[in-house]
């Protein structure tokens, strides 16, 4: 879900390093952990696996993280390896759909993981069948400035109505509520989901994603009515679309915007940016309609078996040693994300720990608007939401766009 | 000597007719290979719904009907024009430097070789380097609105000049490169010519226009022609300065089709090929038209 600079050169230079052919005792990963945190954790999955299996070798090829969502379609294809990394949900559709992942369910049943991996299992069943192994996850909310909030006297909002009156308050001294960087879409999405899981609640929001309702119903107009709220009195920073969700954080650090929705992986960056952790807190997002049982976003990364896998006796260990309690606390403890596997240990982190807390009271965990819907919709969709938070007047054109984009992708 | 003609081999009859296409069967064999079949198979694929994996399906032309009917691509064809036109400036632009610089002061060879520097940059760096000149809280462009108590303007994150915005990046590489078309070609001018000019009493823009700049025309020419073919092409830049954003405002036909056929959220192999198809069409009317005129100046020219 970390998304750097776009890398568009990035696809083609590593598309060729891919699997060499593997013989028995040998499995290849595929993986796009080129980050500094992922890499390790990474290397100290593969260097267990290496100690628990001395038989099986691991050949590593650690793709940058761009240039991945483009090279997987080609490696699955031409010359599988043995392990690929991808994400759950939609994401991973279509190389099911194309018979390009293999049936992992034997995984699942012989290592009881419908219980230990219970939270993330409808996210990884298509068909009533297991495509991979999820093994981190992390939270989405409001990241806000502790300090400006007890400056200002402002309580963490939990309705829709006190988060309005919060931003209206922080806007009368001159600071903007809200910082995002649009330039890469994507951070629209997480607003745009936000909006309709509170609005709507996680079955509508399933629903919409799996194309089922069109984008000019009442309730997405609805969606877009509340959302104008905030976006029509400049509760946003000036110019998002010009950033990216990293050029959008020193708006944050530097004061001039307290509160940001992102993921978890945003806390790293806004204290390297120099923001002390007592001055940085994290809610949930509020409620907006009441009654509504609260979903939250969660993304989660996952291993699967390319089915040309030349070696897929020894990948299926590789997956099963990856679903272990202990492999999984180890991984995010570097990762400083969530342990999917419900017998892992917590990472005593603050933010991890409220995360931890908010996924599992929460009702149902959704993926992403764009690892939900299919990657056409998702890419209209999240234009038009831009659009929309720069210019809300064209709500009408925007959807009417959107609802032809809907009736070709899901036919 | 004593051999007839009849008794020598076909391969010693012919060889002066067969030798030349010998020597170019390696350059026509990787032609047709990596460019002729390429352009069929892109015909091809247009006419065919596919994600690049899976199973392709016939719709004839159904991707060129969804074309006309897709503000995106409207968007883009729009845009194309707009690089045409301005990408154009490059060339007068070029032409004064090379103007201005072709003089023989100390030192103006290194200074020749600062002003070609943007050209031999990577395009990417160039993106980068005004991404930042156009940041509107921190770029340079800001700094100098604010100084002049104006509010800054988000070049890049404003539909209205983001086109204008990216052309302008474009043009800091091109101008160098006209500008180096130019030199060479300056240096090629007859000053027999320019003197019998001077005697006639031609001056500055007379001079320029009747006897310099005729002169110059084969450097127009590759000047036009590498011009409009690279803001045809144009990619590079708007990819790495906007993605095509904020919501698509500053597409062109070559970043739509990339986005279409292989970005993360593409994939449709086929409507990205008959995109590709549609500026295919554009650029072969235009260098045909060119090929033409060549063709007849050459034949007076004789």
């Amino acid at each position: 879900m970390k998304r750097k600079l776009t890398a568009v050169l990035a696809g083609a230079m590593l598309g060729c390093l891919s699997a060499a052919s593997a013989q028995s005792g040998e499995i290849v990963l595929n993986s796009d952990t080129s980050d500094p945190a992922p890499k390790a954790a990474m290397q100290a999955l593969i260097d267990g696996f290496q100690k628990a299996h001395p038989d099986v070798t691991v050949k590593w090829n650690n793709f940058d993280h761009e240039g991945y969502k483009t090279s997987i379609r080609n490696f699955l294809t031409a010359e599988p390896p043995d392990v690929a990394a991808w994400y759950a949900g939609n994401r991973m559709a279509p190389f099911v759909e194309a018979g390009l992942f293999e049936d992992v369910t034997s995984v699942w049943e012989n290592n009881n993981l419908d219980e230990t991996l219970k939270s993330a299992a409808a996210s990884m069943t298509i068909d009533g069948k297991k495509w991979g192994v999820p093994y981190t996850y992390y939270q989405w909310g409001i990241y806000y400035r502790q300090d400006i909030f007890d400056e200002l006297g402002l309580e963490v909002p939990k309705t829709w109505e006190e988060l309005k009156a919060v931003c209206a308050k922080l806007k009368e001294n001159d600071i903007t509520p809200f910082t995002i960087g649009t330039k890469t879409l994507w951070p629209t999405g997480g607003w745009f989901d936000y909006m309709n899981l509170r609005t709507n609640g996680y079955e509508f929001h399933m629903d919409l994603t799996a194309g089922k309702v069109p984008y000019n119903d009442p309730r997405v107009v609805e969606v877009f009515r509340l959302w104008a709220e905030l976006v029509e009195p400049g509760y946003y920073i000036d110019n998002h679309a010009a950033y990216d969700w990293q050029e959008a954080v020193p708006f944050f650090v530097r004061g001039a915007a307290a509160m940001y929705l992102m993921g978890n992986f945003a806390v790293d960056v806004m204290k390297n940016a120099g923001l002390k952790e007592d001055q940085l807190g994290f809610m949930q997002f509020p409620a907006i309609t009441p009654g509504i049982p609260m979903a939250e976003d969660a993304p989660t990364d996952t291993l699967h078996i390319p089915s040309n896998a030349p070696n897929k006796a020894d990948a299926k260990k590789f997956l099963a040693y990856l679903a272990r309690a202990e492999v999984q606390t180890e991984m995010n403890r570097i990762l400083g994300q969530l342990p999917v596997n419900s017998q892992s240990e917590r990472p005593d982190d603050k933010f991890l720990a409220q995360g931890f807390e908010m996924l599992s009271n929460a009702y149902a965990l959704a993926q992403f608007y764009d690892r939900d819907a299919p990657a056409a919709m998702a890419k209209a969709g999240m234009e038009g939401f831009q659009e929309f938070m720069v210019k809300p007047k064209n709500i009408d054109r925007i959807l009417k766009r959107l609802e032809k984009v809907r009736a070709r992708v899901y036919k | 000597m004593a051999d007839s003609i009849a008794g020598k081999s076909y391969w010693h009859q012919n060889q002066r007719r067969i030798a030349p296409w010998i020597f170019l069967a390696p350059g026509v064999f990787m032609f047709a290979v990596y460019v002729i079949i390429p352009i069929f198979q892109s015909m091809e694929i247009s006419l065919y719904d596919w994600d690049g994996i899976g199973e392709k399906t016939f719709i004839g032309i159904e991707n060129y009907i969804e074309l006309l009917d897709d503000e995106a691509f409207y968007t883009s064809l729009i845009n194309n024009l707009l690089w045409l036109l301005f990408y154009m400036l490059a060339v007068p632009a070029g032409l004064f430097m090379s103007l201005f610089l072709n003089q023989t002061v100390f030192g103006i060879r290194l200074v020749k070789s600062l002003f070609f520097f943007p050209f031999v940059i990577s395009q990417v760096v160039v993106g980068l380097v005004f991404a930042w000149f156009y940041d509107p809280t921190f770029g340079l462009l800001a700094l100098i609105f604010k100084t002049f108590g104006f509010q800054p303007l988000a070049v890049l994150a404003d539909e209205r000049y983001v086109t204008y915005g990216i052309i302008f990046a474009g043009l800091w590489p091109q101008t160098a490169y006209c500008m180096i078309l130019y030199l060479t070609g300056l240096n090629a001018v007859d000053p027999e010519q320019i003197e019998a000019g001077r005697l006639d009493g031609a001056k500055g823009w007379r001079m320029l226009w009747h006897v310099v700049l005729p002169q110059l025309r084969p450097a127009t020419f590759i000047a036009v022609v590498v011009t409009v073919i690279g803001a045809l092409r144009s990619f590079d830049l708007v990819s790495i300065m906007t993605d095509g954003g904020p919501y698509g405002s500053s597409r062109v036909l070559a970043y739509y089709m990339y986005e279409q056929a292989l970005s993360e959220y593409g994939f449709r192999m086929g409507y990205g090929a008959a995109i590709a198809v549609v500026l295919f069409v554009i650029m072969m009317v235009y260098i045909s038209g060119f090929l033409w005129s060549m063709y007849r100046q050459e034949r007076e020219g004789r």
